[in-house]
């Protein structure tokens, strides 16, 4: 188990989520193990006894995410309610505990993944392994990034943000990680082999982790080899796509890529509509951010946008579409590939944009880099004016 | 009363007459219904003999069944099982689940024996018992096609009349309440078939609440590549996990001897796509439809039967397979258990068998016909009876399904220590281990895996006793059953509420199984697993032993794998009054039914 929670500290800390040595990883077999000995590993350690679980993540987040969690922790009742795509589809919302009182704790865990305590940290739980744990946490703060920062925009339209809102905001804009460079080479296509495709592959998923535009195992890439398109598999982590990469035959000969993203539709239907050869899809957040951004009112998909907008909206060049995970009616399998090019890419609702190249992914990362960049300078335009 | 009918129905065979009662506010709450409820009414004869005529069969729904929650039409079949001598629970699909809480029942229990073949026809709260006579010995495509028209029908087919021991309840003619031989209980009762139909509706306590839920299920389950994505099983069927499976090296092929089917490929779901251009079909109350049925009506074999019935037998014929399955279906007997009984016979006779010779072995197994009559008592028995015991390829003499667990050690513990033998439904490690839900886990490795399949079995009890399908679990996760319970039942629960109930049930299910003498002997592997053999690593053996020892301090249990008092207290089990008398494991040599 050491090389396991080694293996999360360490995403945690490059992820920019957690301080080193700050995340506190609990792990329950027939005996109980903690990573490292810390006093709040007695409190917690009775949650495993009253709670059918076997892993548990205690961390209080590293800056910016301490002081939006903490905002919003302190300002939104019983439960901070984000509206992106991750919460929407797996966590619902997320509970808060006014202290660590490990009653509360343990009757907001039986019913949620994990739980926030205003100014001592997120806790969060898995019933398979201390993955589950660590990508709740990161899901936790990528929403309450995007719905800070979101709510913000919104509040100061409406000239309605207080002082401690604002000075959260400024905290939390500091605490920024600096704009991604686009100096990055990737590997140069066209790939004439597997092992090309999936070292390139493997390289550009590290790259987009890298640069924050993805965060925990979301996102996606793929990349078409002859008549078989190459995609992360579900689950996966861009940085780690290493086995992780299922082979899919456009012609459906094999199901072999059960396994692959949900994502696989909308893969193969960017691909036929658009004939691109590579695609990255990662989560930028202030794509995200802007993406909800809506000043239409009075509009008949107020409140359902993410599945009826009708309205292929634009920012900073890049069309914005409705669409859900995976295959449903409102699936974004059957938005995206309409609107998508080269040079654009889109952006789903909430969700995360998509980048298409045509020969490696030297054009779908730089475009996605720059659409995010280009984002984060929008949003702090249209904060200040 | 929201979600439950609040009606359970007593039927004595013996004296053919019914009564209803009513079951009590607590239990339900402990046991929730399908599988939970069965077990708790199972409890006191456990230590009977699976055909004493007091040993209850019994029928059960669930409190979201006839309602909008997704997948749970489905309903659990519970009884001690001939073939193992275990507790045994089989759930299944199709629309009996839907149509008895529609005519206005949560289950049925049903005792003695009836003096001569019988069919009960339930239609709104009126249960009557006639005679079915006539249909002794036809099998379950005629006899559904001769009762569509009075509802929903379960029928046991000449298999169960012939005494198989792995024979099946069939439902609407091709769902299966399968694997423990159940429809042998059904036909030692004469049942020969159950109708039921209704026009009632439970009641929902909270509609708006339950269109929420419902909502965040629909949505996880469009986002689940293995449900509904361009390769997952409401496309393909379960026929999906084949190429999977072939990929990751782990097809049990020639009676696990190997691990790889070089055909593989030709035979997959893609293959019968082609071949056969199915359409979708699947249980009341569910949208995934998952089954797929072929344009001359023969159901496509789900995964299990086509990997069985291809590699464990080496046959390249697929119309052999599609044949096969609608030969078992027909006659009533469980697919894995036939196919994996023919595979050690082809072992033990030292050959492969001809497609031909497949189907016509089947046939003699279903009509109780020469050597049929041996095979049809499982592999286990057949093997000890020619001497080749290590020819059988079975825990609890349940032969594992087609998961070879040299590829998956989560599903090595799981087919061990399942309450009724080597069940790859019980804890489903399948989910983590291969279909990377709800996150991944190292397949080559016990670590952590104790835990994992405890928790597992526990959240799949309660699934079963929700009478959901466990495939939505692959997408979905209790926290969204939390909510839907609670917006039908109006009681308060949550995820981790829900798991309890789960352990409740596995725990009970341990209780009954030891109270009939099973312990740590009987949660084994065949030694095959631990052996270098074919093309596949064995199983570390040390490993293993570790693994379960872990699992029965997760799981409560003594070292000898027991129940203890203590745990069983804490759950609010009665230790002493769940297993009635000690009993005894039945015999594992083969019966002399004299037929």
């Amino acid at each position: 188990m050491t090389s396991m929670f080694k293996h999360f500290e360490t995403k945690l800390t490059s992820a920019g989520l957690v301080e080193k040595g700050a995340a506190l990883f609990g792990f329950l077999d027939a005996r109980l193990e903690w990573n490292h000995p810390d006093r709040e590993a007695e409190k917690l350690g009775v949650l495993f006894q009253n709670l059918n679980i076997n892993s548990l993540l205690f961390a209080q987040p590293a800056e910016p995410y301490a002081t939006i969690i903490n905002y919003l922790a302190l300002t939104e009742g019983e439960a901070i309610q984000p509206r992106d795509c991750e919460t929407r589809t797996f966590l619902h919302d997320l509970p808060i505990a006014p202290d660590p009182d490990p009653a509360r704790l343990e009757f907001l865990l039986k019913r949620r993944k994990g739980v926030i305590v205003p100014h001592y940290g997120i806790i969060t739980t898995g019933t398979v392994s201390i993955e589950q744990a660590y990508v709740t946490f990161s899901s936790f703060c990528f929403a309450c990034f995007v719905k800070f920062f979101g709510d913000y925009l919104r509040d100061v339209r409406r000239g309605n943000t207080s002082a401690q809102q604002k000075a959260a905001y400024e905290k939390a804009s500091a605490g920024l990680r600096p704009l991604g460079t686009d100096n990055v080479a990737l590997l140069p296509g066209p790939f004439h082999t597997e092992a090309e495709v999936l070292q390139a592959m493997e390289e550009a998923g590290r790259q987009v982790v890298a640069h924050g535009l993805v965060d925990s195992y979301f996102g996606n890439i793929s990349c078409l080899l002859g008549t078989v398109l190459y995609i992360s598999q579900t689950g996966s982590s861009l940085d780690h796509l290493g086995g992780c990469i299922d082979p899919c035959p456009l012609d459906d000969s094999s199901c072999a890529g059960l396994t692959a993203s949900s994502e696989l539709s909308a893969h193969m239907r960017i691909i036929a509509e658009t004939g691109a050869r590579t695609i990255l899809h990662g989560h930028p957040p202030f794509a995200v951010i802007l993406s909800m951004d809506c000043e239409v009112e009075d509009c008949d998909c107020a409140g359902t946008c993410h599945l009826k907008c009708p309205h292929t909206r634009m920012v900073c060049g890049t069309p914005i579409v409705a669409g859900e995970v995976g295959t449903g009616p409102h699936g974004l399998c059957h938005t995206v590939p309409k609107v998508i090019r080269e040079g654009t890419g889109a952006i789903v609702y909430g969700h995360g944009l998509f980048t298409i190249g045509q020969k490696d992914f030297n054009v779908p990362f730089q475009r996605l880099l720059a659409v995010e960049n280009a984002c984060r300078r929008e949003y702090f335009k249209r904060v200040s004016t | 009363m929201y979600g439950w009918c609040g009606r359970i129905a007593r039927i004595d065979l013996t004296s053919g007459k019914w009564e209803v009662e009513t079951p009590p506010a607590a239990l339900l709450k402990d046991f929730i219904g399908g599988r939970g409820l069965g077990v708790h009414y199972l409890a006191p004869f456990i230590t009977r003999s699976w055909d004493d005529p007091a040993m209850p069969l019994l029928l059960f729904t669930g409190p979201l069944v006839g309602t909008a929650a997704p997948t749970s039409g489905r309903m659990a079949v519970v009884s001690r099982s001939p073939l193992t001598g275990t507790v045994s629970d089989a759930s299944v699909g199709g629309s009996l689940g839907t149509a008895l809480k529609r005519a206005g029942l949560d289950g049925l229990i049903i005792t003695g024996k009836s003096p001569g073949m019988c069919g009960i026809e339930i239609t709104d709260r009126q249960i009557l018992i006639h005679d079915a006579t006539p249909l002794s010995g036809k099998g379950t495509a005629f006899v559904t096609e001769v009762l569509k028209k009075k509802g929903a029908v379960a029928v046991s087919g000449p298999a169960a009349e012939n005494r198989v021991l792995y024979a099946n309840i069939m439902v609407d003619g091709h769902f299966a309440a399968g694997r423990n031989g159940l429809g042998l209980v059904f036909a030692e009762k004469n049942i020969k078939y159950i109708t039921v139909q209704g026009k009632g509706r439970p009641l929902v306590k909270d509609q708006v609440m339950l269109k929420e839920a419902c909502k965040d299920v629909l949505r996880l389950v469009a986002a689940s590549p293995a449900l509904s994505g361009r390769l997952g099983i409401a496309n393909f069927g379960t026929g999906a996990l084949y190429d999977l499976m072939d990929a990751r090296r782990m097809m049990p092929t020639r009676n696990f001897k190997k691990t790889r089917f070089i055909h593989a490929a030709d035979l997959n779901a893609h293959a019968y796509r082609q071949q056969y251009a199915p359409e979708n079909s699947g249980c009341s109350g569910c949208h995934i439809r998952c089954k797929k049925q072929a344009r001359d009506g023969r159901p496509l074999p789900e995964f299990e039967t086509m990997s069985h019935f291809s590699a464990l037998l080496e046959n390249r014929q697929m119309e052999a397979v599609m044949e096969a399955n609608r030969i078992c279906n027909d006659l009533g007997m469980d697919t894995i258990s036939a196919a994996a009984t023919l595979a050690c016979h082809a072992e033990i006779i030292g050959r492969t068998l001809e497609p031909d010779e497949i189907l016509d072995l089947l046939t003699a197994i279903g009509t109780g016909r020469d050597t049929g009559k041996m095979l049809g008592q499982g592999s286990a028995r057949y093997a000890r009876a020619c001497n080749r015991p290590e020819a059988s390829m079975a825990v609890k003499n349940l032969e594992l399904s087609a998961y070879d667990p040299r590829g998956a050690y989560g599903m090595a513990l799981a087919f061990a220590v399942s309450n009724r033998g080597a069940c790859h439904l019980r804890a489903y490690p399948i989910g983590h281990e291969i279909l990377r839900k709800p996150v991944a886990t190292d397949r080559f490795s016990f670590e952590g895996k104790a835990r994992i399949i405890k928790i597992s079995e526990d959240l799949n009890a309660v699934v079963d006793a929700l009478t959901a399908c466990k495939f939505v679990f692959f997408a979905a996760s209790l926290e969204e059953y939390a909510k839907i319970f609670e917006a039908v039942t109006g009681m308060a629960t949550s995820a981790q509420d829900l798991l309890q109930v789960g352990e409740r049930i596995v725990y009970l299910e341990r209780i009954l199984n030891a109270a009939n003498g099973f312990g740590i002997e009987d949660d084994d592997l065949p030694q095959r697993f631990f052996q270098s053999q074919g093309d596949a690593l064995p199983i570390d053996r040390r490993a293993f032993l570790k693994a379960r020892t872990d699992y029965y301090i997760v799981r409560g249990l003594d070292h000898q794998g027991r129940p203890t008092k203590e745990k069983a207290t804490a759950l609010g089990l009665d230790f002493h009054k769940s297993g009635a008398e000690p009993g005894a494991k039945q015999d594992d040599s083969l019966y002399d039914f004299n037929v």
